[in-house]
């Protein structure tokens, strides 16, 4: 057991697939000199025809991927700002993600899209800190956002290993962390299947990336009024929502706190299916960014536009405040 | 390659070459199966003609892109390709999924959406694709399918195969980002790749000459790829010129750009035989007909290998429209069927 990092688990996790499946290649930007550290070692234990530093040409190095899994390679590409993934939009939602449909089952496309450090990064400004796994999970791609170490290392090993392409969205709030655990005692985290990651009674928060540390702290802070359940999907798309509905069974409330847009967000997402097909007892809430934000660059503005425990703290509150009332006035 | 010898060799006459080295059938010429070539530009013209018919009668719904009048470069890449090599092909793909060998029938029933087309139906006439034979499928967005192309190049390399790859695109990519991105990633890399370049004078509407900057030709050669102005309407030009690309990748050097110029005779989409937008006189269209690639090719061979081969189509198209036209659709309950390559099943849209 040692104290790992999450740019290790990714790292780590990468190593070991490339070690085991001589199919998986590395593309990207600087990854041979490893400017993120998550491909740092792989140049010199796997060389250059497996490790490789593209052009800055994002649509056509992506496409190159869908074209060389095509052939019988496994690749993954590592994005180092997420709005890159805007630039190669097109070869990853209508080129990749639509090609085993399109070709009725013939094509698969197992690419592995890596974005280390999304979401905001503290005074890098509009063009650097978005958070866009919504939109992957809109159009269908699967999506994934490790929130622990340990799923971290565990959902990349899965990524790698799925045969359909999968974005990995590694929030820049997460990749500090720390957990004490060994990378060979931990199991491929299977896409789709959420973690209870404190257990309660009184309201389920869904958090999603970083933003779980957030809620268990807040979650812990509010110990004493509010028993509160946090709910990790850790993918996106598909969503894990027969998990969720096992916990509203047990609390019947909902926060979602979740750091996308507000409208057409995933917040807004598994608000919808909550109130559609589970049980509530009060009305369900969001803290999300407002809609259709751009981050400003001036600290205080960057964090005023990002979900905060304050906000959490405040719609848990209420949500079980509500319930109260609500009970109260049935009675 | 002398470029300028290809551009001349539409106008030689069969009695012209050099009869030493035609067989006794006169079927063969300089190493060119001068008959499969025939066949393979009859195939696609009669295939085209059949599909138009199927579209106007609404067997194929959503219309197609014919490829009426290019059927040379097709036949002519196609046939300097291997069996195992890969192809990417555009919305007007038929002749390049026809000429690599998809099966007729098969073709035509994904045209009709049937469950026995090469996509089962879930791709149609833009999406054809038979992995198979190396048809990697055709793609509907201009251009970008050319990184495909070059990243399945390189793979094919990477481990230990010699396959080479062809990326058909039109006059219209070759304003795309990712064409000229790809260009220079496939040059960097030394990807066996063949970039095609049908220009057919339009994009839907906008001339070629109305849309591209420089040439064609210099956006090869600005990334030191070896690029030739190529008569599209000839099946031997065409085939000469692929099969010097085709061998010079297969032997490590690189990819090649085939500027193959011919002329869309017919409309971009058979939408427009109802819309009838106004680009091109009738009278320009005509005078591009008389250098037909299905003439230019068929009078290379004597006339009775010529009929025997037309009837051969005929009688392949007659039963390929019986398969497609008597082909089961597909299940409405299996519409999301291969939306994930691991079967992984999601909500669906109500409930």
């Amino acid at each position: 057991m040692a104290n790992q990092s999450y740019l290790k688990a990714l790292n780590r996790a990468l190593g070991d697939e490339m070690a085991r499946d001589p199919a998986v290649c590395v593309f990207g930007e600087d990854v041979r000199s490893a400017a993120t550290n998550v491909t740092a070692g792989l140049l010199t234990r796997f060389g250059p025809q497996r490790v490789l530093d593209t052009p800055i040409s994002e649509q056509a190095f992506t496409g190159f991927a869908t074209g060389a899994a095509l052939a019988g390679l496994r690749p993954l590409i590592e994005f180092q700002i997420p709005a890159l993934l805007f630039l190669a939009f097109e070869q990853i939602a209508d080129q990749a993600h639509k090609l085993s449909l399109m070709t009725g089952g013939q094509a698969r496309v197992p690419v592995t899209y890596l974005v280390t450090g999304s979401g905001s990064r503290e005074g890098w400004a509009g063009q650097h800190s978005d958070h866009p796994y919504s939109l992957f999970a809109h159009v269908g791609v699967k999506t994934v956002v490790p929130a622990t170490v340990r799923d971290a290392y565990g959902l990349l090993v899965a990524a790698i290993r799925d045969d359909d392409p999968v974005v990995l969205f590694a929030p820049l709030g997460a990749l500090r962390r720390r957990e004490d655990l060994d990378f060979a005692d931990v199991p491929p985290v299977p896409l789709g299947v959420g973690r209870v990651q404190r257990p309660g009674t009184q309201v389920t928060v869904v958090a999603v990336g970083h933003l779980v540390h957030d809620a268990l702290s807040v979650a812990e802070e509010l110990a004493g009024e509010v028993s509160v359940e946090v709910f990790d999907p850790r993918s996106v798309h598909p969503f894990d929502w027969s998990g969720l509905a096992a916990s509203l069974e047990r609390t019947g409330r909902l926060v979602v706190f979740d750091d996308a847009n507000r409208s057409c967000g995933i917040g807004a997402e598994i608000v919808a299916a909550a109130a559609e097909s589970m049980r509530l007892v009060a009305p369900p809430r969001r803290v999300t960014r407002p809609d259709g934000a751009v981050l400003p660059f001036a600290l205080e503005l960057d964090r005023a536009l990002q979900p905060s425990r304050e906000q959490l703290r405040a719609a848990i509150l209420t949500t079980v405040g509500s319930a109260q009332l609500a009970g109260a006035a049935h009675g | 390659m002398g470029h300028d010898a290809d551009l001349e060799s539409a106008d030689v006459d069969s009695a012209d070459l050099d009869t030493a080295s035609i067989d006794s059938a006169g079927l063969h010429h300089a190493g060119v199966d001068r008959a499969g070539l025939y066949r393979t530009v009859r195939l696609i013209r009669r295939f085209e003609e059949r599909a138009i018919e199927l579209v106007r009668s609404g067997v194929i719904v959503g219309g197609i892109h014919p490829y009426i009048g290019e059927e040379a470069i097709a036949a002519g890449v196609c046939a300097a390709l291997r069996r195992d090599d890969f192809i990417t092909s555009t919305h007007r793909g038929h002749g390049h999924v026809l000429a690599k060998g998809a099966d007729p029938a098969r073709m035509l029933a994904e045209l009709a959406g049937r469950v026995t087309g090469l996509n089962r139906g879930r791709g149609g006439s833009m999406h054809a694709a038979d992995f198979g034979i190396g048809i990697l499928g055709a793609d509907a967005i201009v251009g970008a399918a050319a990184p495909i192309a070059a990243g399945a190049a390189w793979a094919s390399r990477r481990t230990g195969v010699d396959r080479v790859t062809a990326a058909f695109f039109g006059d219209g990519a070759v304003n795309q980002g990712v064409v000229l991105e790809t260009f220079n990633l496939a040059a960097l890399w030394r990807v066996p790749v063949v970039f095609v370049c049908e220009n057919n004078g339009f994009a839907t509407s906008t001339r070629t000459e109305d849309a591209v900057a420089g040439t064609i030709t210099g956006r090869g050669e600005a990334f030191g790829i070896p690029a030739h102005t190529v008569d599209g309407m000839d099946p031997e030009a065409v085939y000469a010129a692929a099969a010097e690309a085709v061998a010079r990748a297969r032997a490590g050097d690189g990819p090649s750009l085939l500027e193959c110029v011919t002329y869309r005779v017919d409309a971009h989409h058979t939408f427009e035989y109802a819309a009838r937008p106004r680009y091109r006189s009738a009278e320009e269209v005509e005078a591009a007909r008389a250098r037909d690639p299905l003439e230019i090719q068929g009078a290379r061979l004597p006339e009775p290998v010529r009929a025997r081969i037309d009837a051969e189509i005929e009688e392949l198209l007659t039963e390929a429209v019986l398969f497609a036209a008597g082909s089961p659709h597909p299940d409405p309950d299996s519409a999301l069927d291969y939306l994930y390559a691991d079967g992984t099943r999601t909500r669906s849209g109500v409930g």
